[in-house]
């Protein structure tokens, strides 16, 4: 198992590289004159020759890019654009609320999404199952800025229980952004537990299972749920990858101070360092979330482990 | 010996789209300690239910028992409940299956499986457990059985998988051990020393064994006694010596015949033509009629009862006609 886990993370070290190297060129894709863009309109031509000294802009570009590594690797990320502060500090400050909320929605989206599953596939085609199904099927479909907007509505505003937005109020300030945001892979996880389930009750080790004498609960959570969530965990996986995406919405929504929020300021200021910054880290969330996925692949399917 | 399994009259059907399919019509036969009886039919006819009524382990298929007693060791297995029947399997009567592949859970060790039947029903603690599961691994000729209790099912050969399941079904010391098809899955040689270490725990332990196969070799290497299956019904019963030497039901002739003989080629292998009729499509007499060389008049119309003689039994008209004759013959004597 360490030594599956080492390989893989060796493993990453060119993707890293790959990466790296375009959200450098990023700001040599830009169109035109990236030190006369960043310099801004009225700039003078000494204020964008100024820009562009202090980005490097004018060395060769073997250069740049040697520095910019050297810089990265000593977590120096250049500076904003709009504020002057350093980019690193305001990743740092917003990290953690995005984080938080990403991680939560992960849980919901896990703990939920596993426990519908499961009731929907033991009960198949019984109430449960279609209350099941019928959650799972409005989770897909809801577009989470509008479940944002509901849940702000119904539990912030009528019922007085969550704030309404921004962070000051603690966990409450949490529950309802992460919801809004892990509705959909809780809803898709449901749904492909069930069906991953139902399959797997049908396998002949599950007829060995009670041949032997356990019990319909043991087989469930003793021997067919891990089965079933192999394929679960592929799917979902790729979902969790993509819940940045969602989080850019979802903290609009809620007003909440966190990386997303961020992201859609600097888009608006043309703050490109801090662009910049921003996609390195939802890079290497990407990645790492993927690396946990195939981790815990490995660890349900023992066959990944040995080939 | 005296009887361990007795079956009575056991009706099982499947509910489908056209209403309840009576699928096992109303058999009888026993089981006696420490006898292995073989279950022989062509596929479809009916010895996997049978099996799986015994055990009552219809729960995930649409199937159900609809009538007849199921009496293991003077008690009916069908008027328990379901937990009492849970303590049963695997402990008091077990089974194993023909795909060793597919049979065993892929992503849990070997050892936890084993150990698992064993603290179910056995009261052994965990190191107990764990030493009892290695020692069934060994006596069940497994080589290096600690390092395999570690192991998971992919990483054995079939052979090996079947032995594990072996060593599993039986670590309860059952009475009674059912075994599906347990070497069809598996190639020649192996096939054998499967049976082989089948017969051995038999003569071990003295238990009874079912053993269901549609291969009459398998039961010649075993068996005491066969029950010769056909759409659901019992259509001949006697000692292996007997259906052997004086087979009395045309398919049992046929299953004989069907037998693969060493040193033949494949094109001389013979199988009896046309196939087991569906529940749907069953034939108004005798339901073999159709495939029959021997049919009369009178097998298109009733079917022939299941006739005791001697200790055996058969259903067909032909011996059902000669031993009236013969008794005939036998009275003007
Ligand atoms: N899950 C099922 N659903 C409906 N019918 C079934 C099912 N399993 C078996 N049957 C019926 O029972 C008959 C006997 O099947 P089976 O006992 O598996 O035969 P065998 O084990 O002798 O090959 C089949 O012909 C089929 O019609
Ligand atoms: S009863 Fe008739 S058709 Fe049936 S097996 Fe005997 S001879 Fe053949
Ligand atoms: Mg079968």
């Amino acid at each position: 198992m360490w030594q599956y886990i080492i390989k893989r993370i060796l493993g990453l070290i060119p993707l890293l590289l790959v990466i790296s190297f375009v959200i450098f060129m990023f700001i040599h894709l830009i169109p035109g004159d990236p030190a006369r863009l960043m310099a801004g309109k009225d700039a003078t031509l000494e204020e964008v020759e100024e820009v562009r000294q202090s980005l490097g802009l004018h060395e060769p570009f073997v250069k740049q890019y040697i520095s910019y590594m050297g810089n990265l690797l000593q977590g120096d990320l250049g500076y904003s654009i709009k504020s002057g502060a350093p980019v690193v500090d305001l990743i740092l400050d917003r990290v953690m609320p995005t984080l938080g909320l990403t991680f939560l929605s992960i849980i919901w989206a896990l703990v939920i999404g596993i426990l519908i599953g499961v009731l929907s596939a033991v009960f198949r085609d019984k109430w449960p199952d279609r209350l099941g199904m019928l959650t799972a099927v409005s989770g897909i479909s809801l577009p989470n800025f509008w479940l944002g907007l509901v849940l702000i509505q119904l539990f912030s505003v009528q019922l007085g229980l969550f704030p309404t937005g921004g962070d000051d109020a603690g966990w409450k300030s949490y529950i309802l952004p992460s919801f809004a945001l892990g509705a959909g892979i809780m809803a898709m996880i449901a749904r492909f537990t069930r069906s991953s389930l139902v399959n797997t009750l049908k396998q002949e080790f599950i007829r060995t299972g009670r041949a032997k004498g356990l019990s319909g609960t043991s087989i469930v959570f003793g021997h067919a749920l891990k089965n079933s969530l192999i394929p679960v965990v592929t799917v979902a996986g790729l979902q969790f990858g993509f819940l940045l995406g969602g989080s850019v919405v979802v903290e609009t929504v809620f007003s909440f101070p966190g990386l997303g929020r961020l992201l859609i300021d600097s888009i608006q200021f043309r703050d490109y360092p801090v662009i910049q910054a921003e996609i390195l880290f939802f890079s290497l969330q990407f990645i790492l979330v993927n690396l946990l996925v195939d981790i815990l692949y490995s660890y349900l399917n023992p066959k990944i482990r040995y080939d | 010996m005296g009887s361990l399994l007795q079956v009575n009259n056991l009706k099982t059907g499947f509910h489908t789209e056209d209403g309840m399919q009576t699928v096992i019509t109303g058999i009888d036969f026993e089981v006696n300690h420490g006898e292995i009886v073989g279950l022989v039919g062509e596929s479809g006819s009916g010895k996997s239910v049978t099996s799986l009524s015994i055990m009552q382990l219809l729960h995930d298929t649409p199937g159900e028992i609809i009538d007849g007693e199921i009496i293991y060791k003077g008690e009916d297995l069908l008027k328990l409940s379901e937990k009492k029947m849970r303590q049963y399997r695997g402990n008091e009567l077990s089974m194993i299956f023909q795909e060793p592949m597919t049979s065993l859970n892929p992503v849990m060790k070997i050892g936890k499986q084993i150990i698992e039947t064993i603290s179910l029903h056995l009261n052994m603690s965990g190191q107990k457990a764990k030493q009892h599961a290695v020692s069934m691994l060994e006596s069940v000729g497994i080589p290096r059985a600690k390092d395999i209790m570690n192991e998971y099912p992919h990483q054995l050969s079939g052979g090996m998988r079947q032995r594990v399941m072996i060593a599993m079904q039986i670590s309860c010391n059952p009475s009674l051990l059912i075994a599906d098809e347990p070497t069809t899955a598996l190639d020649v040689t192996i096939q054998a020393q499967i049976l082989d270490l089948l017969k051995d725990i038999q003569e071990k332990t003295n238990m009874g064994i079912l053993m269901i196969t549609h291969d009459l070799g398998v039961v010649a290497e075993i068996c005491d006694r066969v029950i010769v299956m056909y759409a659901g019904r019992i259509v001949e019963q006697a000692t292996v010596k007997e259906i052997f030497n004086n087979p009395k039901h045309p398919y049992t002739k046929g299953l004989i015949d069907s037998i693969p003989k060493i040193g033949a080629g494949l094109d001389e292998l013979y199988s009896i033509p046309g196939a087991v009729p569906s529940p749907k499509n069953m034939p108004k007499g005798c339901k073999f009629a159709p495939r029959c060389e021997h049919v009369m008049d009178i097998c298109n119309l009733e079917e022939p009862a299941l006739a005791m003689e001697n200790g055996r039994s058969s259903r067909c008209w032909l011996t059902q006609e000669q031993s009236q004759q013969e008794g005939v013959v036998g009275h003007g004597q």
